[in-house]
């Protein structure tokens, strides 16, 4: 589940748009945000189906549930928007998220990195005799946690996708 | 991480294939997709990038064109068309200085929901993106100020997207819509298609109400004790069917009926069951009948802060009915317990249909009536009058009596007090009688505005009630009131002040009156005299009537300059950050402001 609540109300909510695929729909979702001082904490986007000329926006974003509320019928008043699931509230969804995370070391630290990704079941992507880049794919937390561990064996560089989400079950979103 | 590449697929794989239609110009296919969608004005300005399109235009029969000065006139312009026909505004300019000056208009339709479809000219294709001779991205600037917009960048989706323009501007909430055509795309050749060729894809906004939310609204104001309307510019923007349909409803109901700004019109003034004006410089029984009642009936309001003040006291006790066609606005501001999306005549029609069938007599609401009378009964627009200076409130009294037989008045206005006294004093029996700027304030709307309304109705009286320091702001317009012998009234309240900040300063900031004196003003007579205009000027009370009778009598544009007390504050006022039972009605008031409230605009 997504729904998250910090202090202050604040709740941890990921959005699904799909959108038309004309020119500027990806500014005019992001504009929305920015301009109503809505928070953005990850966005992913890309097109789904070429033929019928949809994409697909993922937004993790975080606000009163009335500030949810809002965000949901602002993205439905948009033109170009097909359709708006919240998957924390009416649906629930599937999210995950791909990283690439570059370690550089040698020696015990090197081994321990080695040893820590294959209990995240993250993948070696490319391997020289000082580094590592490991693939990663779960939940935001799960790669919160391995970058965590990672920091102190000779983290360089973290490269993360964003979330996708999709429903549970054999209905579309 | 931009994205944008991955999204901007070429429009050539995706135009529509459709039955191959007539072969024309781009620029042919805009002049054509006007007429096909019954456009017969247009208001512009041109320039280097929409020369084809002038072209086009010269050629043509059946469209006006109304040359601006400026083309922030040409939006107020179209807007004033717009808000006194029904129909939406049509508005051509060029690229770079001429889209970027539209930019106030199009935000002041955005938020007053005024349908518009604004044409810009943009550099030819292969030039966009090399910072070319008046390019920007218009595109980019409009984005937050429209509805929507489209940069066309192939003649093959020129006809559809003019056309869906068209639609996207006046179905649902009503908005302004910027078709960005580049210089190129004019002259090329392509396939036009009609209007009845276009389906939009993805744009199907709700109008028709959902009969579980009717039922329960009805009963809810059936078993109300205290209720009361609350209306807005939503119900002009459905059409007169809605206020039609909203006085049936009254009758059937009895409830008392108040409006913002932007609803003023849609209910007669003159019924009993009327209010007035609600808001910041609403009427006492108008605010404190919303504060205290116990059905909210919102329709086609938004919540506005210069309606509900303070919102955590706004209205404590009541339960809240808000119909609105955007479902982006319920529970924005004001939580409420019974959302309707729908069309406002489409609502209405079918709350009064199952309010007849279920045979529903209003409970017995005389005690509520009463304690409204008593409010009524402070006159809150009350003023002292004087023999020696005009005062402002005395000068609109009187263009209302002097004008009030006529049934073919229509007024707008700029922004600030002279706004205010306008909305309170200035009594309105009709829908799309009165045109100003409500949610972006924009000082110097009016004049151009009035131009709009006097090129729809020709005929008619059209006033703008102004004050002598917006007019300033778009006075070049009378230019244009010249040109096509527009008999526009320009009625300046001149007191010498931005009126409305420098009450502000007064009430908040010490009476220390930082550069809202209007100093080095033109002398407005001989300015209109330069025009070609007929100047008139008033600065006593006993000459005001026979000047007011002499602006209406000359067929010609009038700049009348009505001096009036420079000090006159305007009243009621909730001070920012009250409650709508903490009204100021007059200086001796006195009024704290709290600092949050100081912060507040």
């Amino acid at each position: 589940m997504s729904t998250k609540a910090n202090g202050d109300g604040m709740e941890r909510h990921t959005l699904t748009v799909l959108v038309d695929n004309e020119a500027g729909v990806l500014a005019r979702v992001v504009g929305l945000f920015s301009g109503r001082g809505y928070n953005i904490e990850s966005l992913t986007v890309a097109e789904v189906d070429a033929a019928a000329r949809t994409s697909r926006i993922t937004i993790v974003t975080s606000g009163t549930p009335q500030v949810i509320e809002q965000i949901e019928a602002q993205l439905r008043r948009l033109v170009p928007t097909h359709a708006v699931t919240n998957w924390s509230a009416a649906k629930a969804g599937i999210e995950r998220e791909m990283a690439l995370i570059k370690v550089a070391g040698t020696g015990e630290k090197r081994v321990e990195a080695l040893r820590m990704a294959d209990a995240f079941r993250a993948r070696p992507v490319d391997t020289t005799h000082s580094s590592f880049v490991f693939e990663i794919t779960g939940a935001p937390s799960k790669i919160d946690s391995f970058i965590e561990l990672m920091r102190p064996l000779g983290l360089v560089d973290v490269s993360r996708t964003g979330v996708a989400a999709i429903s549970r079950g054999p209905e579309a979103m | 991480m931009d994205k944008d590449e991955t999204l901007n697929t070429t429009r050539a794989a995706q135009t529509i294939d459709m039955a191959a239609g007539e072969t024309m110009t781009g620029a042919q296919m805009v002049i054509r997709a006007l007429k096909d969608q019954g456009v017969t004005h247009i208001f512009g300005y041109p320039g280097g990038a929409v020369l084809p399109i002038y072209d086009a235009l010269f050629k043509v029969e059946g469209i006006e064109h109304v040359l601006v000065r400026h083309e922030q006139g040409a939006v107020h312009a179209a807007e004033g068309y717009a808000r006194s026909t029904g129909k939406p505004g049509v508005v051509l300019v060029t690229s770079g200085p001429g889209a970027t000056n539209a930019v106030t208009g199009l935000t002041d339709a955005l938020m007053d929901s005024i349908p518009l479809v604004v044409l810009t000219g943009q550099v030819p294709t292969h030039l966009i993106g090399t910072d070319g001779f008046q390019e920007c991205d218009t595109v980019g600037i409009t984005r937050p100020c429209t509805k929507h917009n489209w940069l066309v960048k192939h003649v093959g989706d020129l006809s559809r997207v003019l056309h869906e323009a068209f639609e996207i501007a006046t179905k649902g909430r009503p908005g302004p819509v910027v078709v960005d055509i580049p210089k190129d795309i004019q002259f090329q050749s392509g396939a036009y298609h009609g209007p009845q060729a276009i389906h939009h894809r993805t744009y199907r906004p709700k109008t028709d109400p959902d009969a579980g939310a009717i039922a329960a609204a009805v009963e809810m104001m059936a078993a109300a004790q205290r209720p009361v309307f609350y209306t807005g510019g939503g119900l002009i923007n459905s059409g007169p069917e809605a206020s039609k349909l909203l006085r049936e409803l009254v009758d059937l109901t009895g409830f008392p009926i108040t409006s913002t700004l932007m609803g003023l019109g849609a209910f007669p003034a003159s019924r009993p069951e009327w209010l007035g004006m609600l808001g910041m410089h609403g009427t006492w029984e108008a605010n404190h009948a919303m504060h205290d009642c116990d059905l909210m009936i919102c329709l086609g309001a938004r919540f506005d802060d210069r309606v509900t003040g303070r919102v955590n006291a706004f209205s404590p006790g009541s339960k809240k009915i808000h119909l609105d066609i955007d479902m982006a606005q319920i529970n924005k501001i004001v939580r409420v317990d019974l959302p309707i999306v729908a069309d406002a005549a489409k609502a209405l029609r079918e709350m009064v249909r199952v309010w007849k069938a279920k045979k529903h007599k209003p409970q017995d609401i005389s005690a509520w009536w009463r304690q409204i009378e008593q409010w009524r009964s402070r006159k809150s627009l009350a003023f002292k009058n004087s023999d020696v200076l005009i005062k402002p409130q005395y000068a609109i009294d009187r263009l209302y009596e002097l004008t009030r037989h006529r049934d073919d008045v229509y007024v707008t206005t700029e922004v600030g007090q002279h706004q205010m006294w306008a909305a309170q004093r200035f009594k309105f029996e009709q829908p799309g009688r009165w045109m100003t700027s409500g949610g972006l304030g924009t000082m110097g709307y009016g004049l151009p505005a009035a131009v709009g309304v006097q090129v729809a109705h020709p005929d008619a009286l059209v006033i703008d009630i102004a004050g002598e320091a917006s007019v300033q702001m778009t006075m070049q317009e009378m230019s244009t009131a010249i040109q096509y012998n527009l008999p526009i009234k320009i009625f300046i309240l001149n007191n010498e002040y931005m009126g409305m900040v420098r009450q502000w300063q007064e009430i908040l900031h010490g009476g220390r009156y930082s550069h809202s004196y209007s100093e080095a003003l033109p002398d407005f007579v001989k300015m209109a005299e330069a025009f070609g205009c007929v100047g008139l000027r008033a600065e006593k009370p006993a000459e005001l009537d026979d000047k007011i009778n002499e602006m209406i009598a000359v067929r010609r544009p009038v700049l009348f300059d009505v001096r009036v007390d420079p000090a006159e504050n305007c009243y009621p006022m909730i001070p920012s950050g009250s409650p709508h039972n903490e009204m100021l009605l007059s200086p001796d008031d006195g009024g704290e402001i709290s600092d949050a409230g100081k912060m507040l605009v």
